[in-house]
């Protein structure tokens, strides 16, 4: 079977008009799961079947995509589902975030902001915030509803309690619009901040869960916390190894068996222009000047 | 008595018309009535099969009656919308289960657990919700270095203490009880119904108790319902009801408990 026996970006048309209702369900009422019906994909669940039905259905031929895993443009994720799409819908793709008109992602928000007509697709796992306070789905849905969400704090005050701190670093609650509590997939908290106010759209799709939900530009996205612990967004203490930044989230990579270790920017296309503008780093090599 | 002037002047707090509830072609309670003054504790007995469970989880909106009304401060529980019902739920009224694990959040501490009330209706200060938790830990007789430990590795009398403090943290008007001490051995027992006592006492708290045990209600109750086959046999003050039964059954019931 050749190549040109897909559909252009591998999903049939109905199955991409469907998704696309439930997208448009899910910017209309932002921070709500909408159901829909998942297909398989040539690809195992938890590698992102729900990143990648939600970026064909948005696929258009004059697109340019990129596609991350943890930030890195060159990890095994990323490079099968961009090669999924090179092939599939023969659209341009691009490791440059600024030049991407949709970005496929797993866990991590680009550190370069994200400016309007961009399309931000997250890769969800497990879209129920709740699902590990209360493993009953009628009864989450029911809470999202009635808007029940005290039990998301008391998993935030278990954190207090046995750390001192709140300790969860990744998939951390967030409220939208002040209405529905949602996870954001799991990025860092650093990345929390970026979610609201974002002037791209931002799609999530979880496609074991058959869920979608999204957040319209400019949406209000706000962490929870308590008065007297309030959100923190928090990164490694040091500075890129290799470009010098020091606002960027870092990466800890383990050099040798002694202990020794680097830090390096988790967004390879944030790193490598910063090197490419001269930045220089703890660990960039001597006398490379570019 | 204070608790005969209250019931002269107030409104009733709980007022029952009427209930009835049937399985199928069985019945499991029949025409029901009864009105809770504030500060008041109802206990309502019969064996089991007697229709109590199915009249309690009726009264506390777990399962509709299929005719009656329930009167809570004179609004019609029954018309409330869920969103109201569970505000009610969580707010007014309290729940304790017989089974403290139906009640508790096993995998969460034991100041999560009497914290959730609390976060559930809007506290979003740590060190407020962390004390209050203390002081309910410390009313409850659980001490103040449990607090941070998960219900699954307390005794059986101190997770059903932590039931009660989970419950009455936000301060409910209204209590209901599943046979509080059932499944508890008796010097346990006696020690829970002694608490239980006091803070009924204390907060004025109005309270629905349902029991086969007739030493329970002999010590909480101020009234008593006994109910057979769905119906209530008989009503009046405990001490009356307990000490010269009139109904048939009642006098039975009475009869049949073991003097030691």
């Amino acid at each position: 079977m050749t190549d040109q026996a897909y559909n252009f970006a591998y999903l049939d048309e109905q199955t991409k008009r469907m998704i696309r209702r439930a997208l448009l369900k899910a910017l209309a009422i932002p921070g709500y799961q909408v159901p829909f019906a998942s297909r398989e994909m040539p690809m195992p669940y938890g590698w992102g079947t729900g990143g990648v039905q939600v970026t064909a259905a948005c696929l258009t031929p004059d697109d340019r995509l990129k596609v991350i895993d943890q930030g890195a443009d060159d990890t095994t994720n990323a490079v099968s589902i961009r090669r999924f799409f090179q092939r599939t819908a023969a659209v341009e793709t691009t490791e440059r975030t600024a030049d991407a008109t949709v970005i496929q992602t797993r866990h991590r928000i680009p550190e370069q902001p994200l400016a309007e007509g961009q399309v931000l697709v997250y890769q969800v796992p497990i879209p129920e915030p709740l699902r590990f306070l209360e493993p009953r789905e009628n009864e989450t849905r029911k809470m999202h509803e009635l808007e029940e969400y005290g039990l998301m704090h008391v998993k935030l005050y278990e954190d207090i309690a046995r750390h001192g701190e709140i300790a969860t670093a990744y998939a951390y609650p967030v409220r939208v619009e002040g209405r529905y509590v949602m996870d954001p997939s799991p990025i860092p908290k650093f990345d929390n901040p970026k979610l609201a106010g974002n002037p791209a759209i931002q799609l999530f799709g979880a496609g074991r869960e058959a869920r979608i939900y999204a957040l319209p530009p400019y949406s209000d996205v706000v962490s929870l916390d308590f008065e007297d612990h309030p959100f923190t967004a928090s990164k490694a203490d040091h500075a890129c190894d290799l470009c010098g930044a020091g606002s960027s989230y870092l990466d800890e990579v383990i050099t040798d068996d002694r202990g020794s270790r680097m830090f390096v920017c988790s967004d390879t296309d944030f790193c490598a222009s910063r090197q490419a503008q001269g930045h220089r780093g703890r660990l960039s090599p001597q006398g490379a000047t570019p | 008595m204070t608790l005969m002037q209250n019931a002269i002047t107030a409104a009733p707090l709980l007022s029952v018309q009427g209930l009835t509830k049937r399985y199928g072609p069985r019945i499991g309670c029949a025409d029901v009535g009864f009105d809770l003054y504030p500060g008041e504790v109802l206990g309502i007995v019969g064996e089991s099969g007697s229709g109590k469970s199915t009249l309690l989880s009726c009264l506390a909106g777990h399962q509709r009656p299929d005719q009656g009304r329930i009167l809570f401060d004179g609004a019609d529980v029954l018309g409330f919308s869920e969103a109201e019902r569970r505000r009610l739920l969580r707010g007014d009224w309290a729940y304790v289960h017989q089974n403290p694990r139906d009640g508790l959040r096993m995998g969460v501490s034991a100041g999560g657990n009497v914290g959730e009330r609390l976060m559930a209706v809007g506290a979003r200060n740590y060190a407020a919700i962390r004390e209050s938790a203390t002081d309910w830990l410390g009313r409850v007789e659980i001490a103040a270095d449990r607090i941070d430990d998960r219900p699954s590795a307390f005794s059986g009398g101190m997770q059903q203490r932590l039931q009660i403090a989970r419950n009455l943290v936000t301060g409910p008007r209204l209590v209901f009880m599943d046979e509080p001490t059932g499944g508890l051995d008796v010097s346990v027992q006696a020690r829970l119904l002694d608490l239980l006592r006091g803070l009924v006492r204390d907060l004025g708290l109005s309270v629905v108790i349902v029991t086969h045990d007739l030493a329970v209600v002999r010590l909480l109750a101020d009234r008593l319902m006994v109910m057979k086959s769905g119906r209530v046999v008989e009503t009046g003050l405990t001490d009356q009801v307990l000490d010269d039964p009139q109904h048939a059954y009642t006098q039975l019931l009475v009869s049949s408990v073991l003097q030691v």
